[in-house]
């Protein structure tokens, strides 16, 4: 991996399909970064959470709609962005799928899956006015740090 | 590989052999359609062999914890034989862990029922 920073983006279909498609590219993407195994299945699976919430909760599956990812490799971390063309959502109103009540729910559970298996983890409103997921990993090796002043968005680890 | 679903009978229980992902799209709508199937059968006690699961997605947990209610809801049982460490990681940490019966021993799977 040469030095500087990186930048790749994709603009995905609002369909099914996208996740996998999504899923397999951010997994080469973090082979050859340098992720081990574990890490790359917990990218992978964290960037599998962030497309399938922006295609039924933000873009409501709907086909016209457009889910856009990024990811950025600095010299200290793997960040990702998902953007959907819907309304955007706060975090604070996600219900806690650890919660009694919540348990036996059937959906509530991705959100809660990017926070356990990224370092950083954030929502933000994005460009298109839509919620734009961003969660981050530290590249293995490097040196631990919260992640500010870092280069392009510095997500905030979730409440 | 996309998720195959095959049943067999084994006394009163019905062994659900699954193997592959369980993930948004297919493989979660067939978990559901081998489930609903299965209890439109009259078949309530169900026991889901995870062993060559490798993977499964928050649509597929989803899809697991309909299931369980369905066949609950029903007077049933369903459980869970045989997690992937993947499978049984995620259970764990998002507490569904202790809301299924799990086995690791198929014969203990089914003579509890």
């Amino acid at each position: 991996m040469t030095a500087g920073a990186k930048h790749l983006e994709i603009t995905l279909e609002t369909q099914v399909e996208s996740v996998n498609l999504a899923e397999e590219m951010c997994l080469r993407v973090a082979e050859a970064a340098g992720f081990g195994e574990d890490d790359c299945y917990r990218i992978g699976m964290s960037v599998r959470e962030g497309v399938i919430n922006e295609f039924h909760y933000g873009n409501q599956e709907r086909p016209e709609k457009k889910i856009y990812l990024a990811l950025d490799i600095t010299s200290e971390k793997l960040i990702i962005h998902v953007l959907d063309e819907g309304t955007g959502f706060m975090l604070a109103d996600v219900p806690d799928p650890l919660a009694e009540e919540n348990l036996l729910s059937t959906s509530g559970r991705g959100i809660f899956l990017m926070r356990a298996f990224m370092d950083e983890f954030d929502v933000i409103t994005g460009r298109t006015g839509g919620a734009e997921i961003v969660m981050s990993k530290k590249l293995p090796g490097g040196d631990s740090t919260n992640g500010r002043g870092g280069e392009g968005t510095a997500p905030k680890r979730g409440a | 590989m996309a998720l195959q679903a095959t049943y067999r009978d084994a006394g009163p229980v019905t062994v659900v052999d699954l193997s592959g992902r369980i993930t948004l799209g297919d493989g979660s709508a067939l978990l559901r359609k081998t489930i609903r199937g299965l209890l439109q059968d009259e078949r309530k006690k169900i026991l889901l062999n995870l062993a060559d699961v490798d993977y499964i997605d928050s649509s597929g947990i989803g899809e697991l914890v309909s299931g369980f209610t369905a066949v609950k809801n029903q007077g049933g049982e369903l459980k869970l034989l045989q997690l992937t460490k993947k499978v049984r990681d995620l259970l764990q940490i998002t507490k569904l862990y202790t809301v299924f019966d799990i086995y690791t021993d198929e014969n203990a799977a089914i003579r509890s029922f």
